[in-house]
Formats: structure tokens, sequence, C-alpha cells
């Protein structure tokens, strides 16, 4: 008997965005990223094509930070000495595109310095995010920004403290923006709206709705995220924008991924469940909807491309 | 769908008896509808309307309970496609699956047996076994799943299930397992008569397995007409991508078509692509609707974080986890270490354990009981102030563990500080910052 699937017709669909310029865009890339498009829930392909897939981004830093856990140091090496070194790595390692975290420590000259030698070792779209600190941010991003221009880099990261200067040099040098809000829809959309108003076009504007790690509050970002989406798909066009989330970041922060002593026996064999807790949190977060997922381990890269491929491969 | 008060008051007799305890028909029709009386309650209601309710009361998705003498696991009876719509109820059982005719089966089954991890204050564990008969149906087969399910009898008290295509090899070990409940895995169109037997006979709950839904659709009313009403559907599919399109569609058939026909709990293996796919095989069957993820491998860095996983997603997010009150040790305190105070909502509890465990500087934290509210909220509800953090200082008695008398308050609620120092006149009372990010830095700075 066949059965009638109930399906849902949405009239929203999410803004499709291109990272990263080719020399005939008008960049150095050797290929380009596109993400969004969708207009349906992830991978519900029995209602529409997904035009394209999520991609996995890889964290690297201008330079080594000390609290990376040892796991990441023993995989990366000393290639985490030297960001041109970490950014063929993490190509090789099957990233689809880069993030550059810049430093305190780091001063104008060295994040130009730090952008254009990853610029330079891989081809792959980038993006680049401040140290956290609105000052430092924008003093730094500028400067990458103008020494970049039409790469169209993602520059971040954006947070309703502190958005205008980063918005601004992303608008006069063809770069993108990354926008960070703390896991709540309408602070999402009101920065979105915020940004846009700037002048940026919103097809430049990717959100982060923010995560928290498996254990940590991963099910408030991920019902942030599947609710960003619903609203999106029901016609809300400041929430039409694709996500990007950084499960490797919090994992790596959680004991659990971060440490092997001192924890209960219960935890298991520290570099699998670290590798588990890593894959794991970015796997539920492309469940609900995630576009990309900044990762750190290059085993979790394999896993996590695994499941996005698994995820397509299904007859429409 | 379920009846509106008015509908079910149409069906009740009317005549306003009282004898449900409730002064009119309506009123009781209203409770009823808020699902908050039994309709058992009413001595005169006809069959017909009994019949009539009892299909409108049905849960789209069946509750399916597996129990045995130790443990029950619950699952089915969802009522929506995402959590924040309402809340996920029933957990996925996770079960391990063991093979019958495995030699260390007594050393596997008692050690998952005996696994418990903590997480935030509670204590989880696996739900139950999942054994496996030989394959092929050689005579020895009823003797070794026998055996098998007395040696797991023999070291745990969790619920099973039992695989096996043979109905006859199955029926002589359920019938080691007299009140229990447990399920039996698989039926499908060439055998299901007979599994169906067996499963009324032991009062089981049957999987049935099809290639498409349309399949299954065909199977549940044949095995439904054998008098089996407790079933679980294996959906099939070659990988994650299918797998999830036919788990969103038969839970989608359930609540919005009310479909009875699919209206059961899944069953999903999460090792059928091996080891390395496992971890993510079942934690999308956890985040997506399985009712049973059957696991292959035990082992506790892959079953703590899935545990993890099925608590967090089936959280209500009505009501934030909250970390159990008391002192926690963060990276072994010494008498002098500092004190700092928080609430017991879990995301303000990592924020502050996450920061201070990173920074590696020792420290005590005093989390109270602001009824699982962040530190600004729970300050404006009345839920963290003065007289409960004394009452927290004093109920854990944190002065017999520290030397130094300092509590670190955090910084958004310094206006509690003046009264703090009444309340516990013998402590040096301090204000911290209002992030817990900054904590690390005024640890090193301030407070030495």
């Amino acid at each position: 008997m066949p059965i009638e699937i109930p399906k849902d017709k949405w009239p929203g669909k999410i803004k499709t965005i291109t990272i990263g310029a080719t020399i005939e865009e008008g960049g150095t890339r050797s290929k380009s990223i596109t993400i969004g498009g969708q207009t349906t829930l992830p991978y519900l392909h029995f209602e529409a094509p997904m035009p394209n897939k999520p991609v996995i981004a890889i964290e690297i830093k201008s330079r080594k930070s000390d609290d990376w856990s040892p796991l990441l140091v023993e995989a990366w090496g000393d290639a985490m000495e030297e960001p041109a070194e970490w950014a063929k790595k993490a190509e090789e390692a099957g990233a689809d595109l880069l993030v550059l975290a810049l430093t305190l420590a780091d001063s104008p000259e060295d994040a130009v310095k730090a952008v254009k030698s990853v610029l330079g070792a891989s081809g792959l779209p980038l993006i680049v995010w401040g140290p956290g600190q609105a000052e430092k941010d924008n003093e730094l991003l500028v400067l990458v920004a103008e020494a970049t221009k039409g790469e169209k880099l993602v520059l971040g990261i954006c947070e309703d403290k502190n958005y205008r200067t980063i918005v601004a040099t992303a608008m006069a040098n063809g770069h993108l923006v990354q926008a960070r809000t703390p896991m709540d829809v309408n602070l999402a959309k009101q920065l979105n709206i915020l940004i846009t108003d700037m002048g940026l076009p919103a097809d430049r504007v990717i959100m982060d709705p923010t995560t928290g790690a498996l254990g940590y509050g991963i099910e408030y970002g991920y019902s942030v995220m599947e609710r960003l989406r619903l609203a999106a798909l029901q016609g809300d066009g400041m929430t039409q924008l694709p996500m990007i989330v950084t499960p490797g970041f919090e994992a790596w922060k959680a004991k659990e991924s971060k440490v092997g002593e001192g924890v209960p026996e219960a935890w298991g064999d520290w570099k699998a469940r670290a590798i588990n807790w890593e894959t794991l949190t970015a796997t539920a977060l492309v469940e609900s909807g995630a576009d990309i997922v900044v990762l750190r381990h290059p085993e979790s890269v394999k896993r996590v491309q695994g499941v996005i491929d698994e995820l397509f491969a299904v007859p429409a | 769908m379920p009846l509106s008060g008015i509908q079910i008051y149409k069906l009740l007799p009317q005549t306003n008896c009282k004898e449900c305890s409730f002064p009119t028909c309506l009123a009781f029709a209203m409770k009823l509808a808020a699902k908050q009386v039994e309709l058992s309650a009413c001595p005169y209601v006809s069959e017909a309307s009994k019949k009539q309710l009892a299909e409108s009361a049905a849960p789209p998705v069946r509750l399916i309970t597996l129990k045995a003498n130790g443990t029950e696991v619950k699952v089915g009876n969802e009522v929506c496609m995402f959590r924040h719509e309402k809340t996920f109820y029933n957990k996925p059982g996770l079960f391990l699956r063991l093979k019958a005719s495995d030699p260390e089966l007594a050393q596997k089954a008692a050690a998952a047996d005996a696994y418990k991890v903590n997480y935030v204050g509670m204590d989880f564990s696996l739900d139950g076994f999942a054994v496996e008969a030989d394959s092929d149906a050689s005579t020895g087969s009823a003797q070794v799943l026998t055996a098998a399910v007395k040696t797991i009898r023999g070291v745990s008290k969790r619920p099973l299930i039992l695989i096996g295509s043979d109905a006859a090899v199955l029926d002589s070990a359920l019938g080691l397992l007299a009140g229990e409940q447990t399920l039996i895995y698989t039926a499908d169109s060439s055998n299901y008569e007979a599994m169906a037997d067996i499963a009324k006979k032991h009062k089981a709950a049957l999987v049935l397995k099809a290639d498409s839904l349309d399949a299954l659709a065909d199977l549940t009313p044949k095995v439904q007409a054998k008098g089996v009403e407790d079933m679980v559907l294996d959906l099939g599919g070659k990988n994650m991508g299918e797998w999830l399109t036919r788990s969103t569609q038969v839970r989608r058939l359930a609540l919005k078509a009310n479909f009875r026909t699919l209206g059961y709990p899944t069953i999903f293996f999460a090792g059928q692509a091996g080891p390395e796919k496992e971890a993510v095989y079942a934690a999308q069957a956890i985040a997506k609707y399985a009712g049973f993820v059957v696991l292959d491998t035990f082992k506790p860095e892959l079953i703590y974080p899935l545990l993890v996983l099925r608590e967090n997603i089936y959280t209500d997010p009505q009501k934030p986890i909250q970390v159990q009150p008391g002192i926690y040790e963060i990276n072994s305190p010494k008498p002098e270490s500092p004190v700092l105070i928080t609430t017991n909502f879990s995301i303000t509890y990592f924020s502050v354990a996450n920061e201070v465990e990173g920074s590696g500087l020792p420290a005590w934290l005093v989390v109270t009981d602001a009824e699982g509210m962040s530190v600004l909220t729970a300050w404006a509800a009345g839920k963290f102030d003065a007289e409960r953090i004394a009452k927290a200082v004093k109920g854990f008695d944190l002065a017999s563990k520290v030397s130094k008398k300092r509590i670190i308050l955090p910084g958004h609620v310094a206006v509690l500080s003046g009264e703090l120092e009444e309340e516990l006149s013998d402590w040096e009372i301090r204000v911290g910052p209002r992030e817990a990010v900054d904590l690390p830095a005024f640890m090193k700075q301030a407070l030495n």
C-alpha cells in the first residue's frame, strides 16, 4: 500500500553565499565555496534538493597556543609553529576552508603577515578571527582586510558590542563577516539587522548562533539553530542566512576532550573520547542546520565529512 | 486526534451523577481532555463511547515498555518533531548486542551491566542487552540461546531484546523470561505469523522489518490482526541519509497525519557500518527519533558521550538541566584556595567551572540552589540572595573545608555583598568579575 508522505512546502529560502574569490573573481583562491540556498530542513531530499553541502573549516592559529590539548599538539605537531605549514596540513586533512585565529600577541604587521602566509600556502577560502578583544580585533582586522582586498575572506567575530568597524572594513574591501550572538533567535536576528542596516548585503553575512559542546549546553545551540532555520523557511528574511558554528573550539574546551588525567575511569580512553566529543558535537549541529562547522582535530574532520557524505547519499 | 472537552462531553452520559467526584459531566470532560483523570472514574459511560475515547486518546507513537525484574525502559509516546516545540519525553533505550555463542558472554555482559557514569550529579548506565541467536537454524541454536539468556540473567537484571529469525528458537528462550517484557527481533513478511504467535504467547513486543515504509505499513495491520499490539519498526536504510529520511517520515506520519499504521517507535543498529561509524550513527539516531539504539561496541569512551547526548537532547527545554547544589572541587583545592559562588543553572555552572578548570587554578566552587536559574535571573527572581547564599555556605559546612574565610561573589550581584557580610559576619566578601571568562585573570591578579 503506497503511503502518502506529508511534505512541507516553505515560502522562505536560505541565502546563497560564496566565500573566497578565485583569480577570475578578483582574488587568489584556487576555488571558492558556496553554502546555503536551502528551501527545506536539512537533508530532507525528498522534499527539496539541498543545493550545497555543509562544509568543514579547520581552525589554525597565527601562533602556537599554550592552552590547546596535548592531543591536538600531537596531531598537528611542528606545523603549529608556523601558520603556513599548519594551513597546508589542514588542507591535506580535508578542510574545505580554513579559519585563522589571530592572537593578542600579534602586532598588526604580524597579523597581516600570518594571513598572507596562509593565503600563500593554501588555495582554500579563509575565515580570519580577531583575538576576541574589541579594540585589538578592530586594529588587526582592518589592516588584514585592506591587505587582502578582493579575496572574499570572512572576518570575525562581529558581536553586538563590536561590529561596526569590522562590517565597514568588510564592505570597503569586498569581504564577508561572521555575526555571533549568544544562543538566542531574536538576538541573532537583531544583529543581522544592525549589520545589514550599515549597508553590507545579507549575502555577505554568515550567522554564528553560538553553540555549547556536548554536555555543556549543546541542546540550547541545537534548538536555537532549528528554530532559526524554521523561522527562515517560514519567510523571516533576517534569519535566512547560512550558519557557522564552532564545535571544535567548544568541544576542546571541555574537560572530556582536553585532559587525560584525573578524570573518572568511566570516561574511557582519552583520545577516542576526545574525538567522539568533537565529532558528536559537530554531528548534532550538522543535523540541526549548520552550514559551516569549524573543527580542530584531523580525525574529527574525516568522520564529520563521512557524516555529511552519507547524509547526501540519498535518492531524491 | 485528541478530542476537546466539549467533544468528550458529548460522549458522556450527561446525567451529572457526580459519582466520578466531579460536579458535572462537563467538568469531568474538561479534566479528561487535560488528561488529569481516567475515564474509568465514570461508571456509566457506554462501550461505544469508551472505544471512541480510547482511540482518540491513544498516543500517535505507541508507548512500548520493556521490563525485567530490575529495570524498565519506556520508549514512544512522543508528541513533537522538534524538542523546542514541547520536549522529547522517553529517551531511546541503549542496548548492547551480544552473540549468544560468544564464549566471553558472561564477562562482557557483567562489565556492561556494571557500567555507571556520573554526569552533573546524575548516574547513567546502559539499558539492556540484545542477545543474538546463531543465524543458521541448526538444532543447537535454541540451547545456545537459552544458555545465553541464563548467563545474562546471572549477571544482569536489565531488559532484553532477543534477536533471531526462527520463532521456535526464540520461543524456548522467551520461556525463561516469564514476567518480563522482552522485545523480539525480527519479523518480516516471510515469518511474521510464527513471530506474532510467540510474541502473543510471551506478551513480548515485536520488531517488524521491511525494505520500505509501504511494505512496513502492509505488515503492521497483519501482525495486529494476530493479536500483537506492541510493535517496533526497523526502518532499514543503507546509510545515515536514508535512515534520517525514513525516521523523519515515520514521525511525521504519526504526528501530522495521525497515521496509526506506522505509529510505533523505531529500532536502529548503530554498528551496522562498522565501529568507526558507530558513534555518529548512534548520535543521529538519538537526535532523530529512534526508540531503541543497539550498539555493537561496549567502550566507555563511546557510551559516555552517547549517554550525555541523549540526556541533552531529551532535556525538557522548559526545565533547564540543574546541577546538584553543593561544593565542587576544581583542580584539587587546598584549604587556602579561593571560594567562588554561583548558581545551579547548568550552563552557568559549566561556564564558571570550565574557566576555572582551564586556568589550572585550584578553587572551591559553591553551587547554590537557585532553582536552575542563571545568576542575574535568579537574583531578579529572589532565588539567589544573601540569605540563600549564607544558607548554602552554612549548610555545606564550607568552614570545615577552608582556612581562608573569603567568598567571591559574581560581579552581577555585587549589590548583595553588604547583606551577605551581615549574614556571614566572620567571612570576607569580595566581588568578582561579571563574566566567567574573566575569572582566571581575577583569580591571578586580585586574589593573592
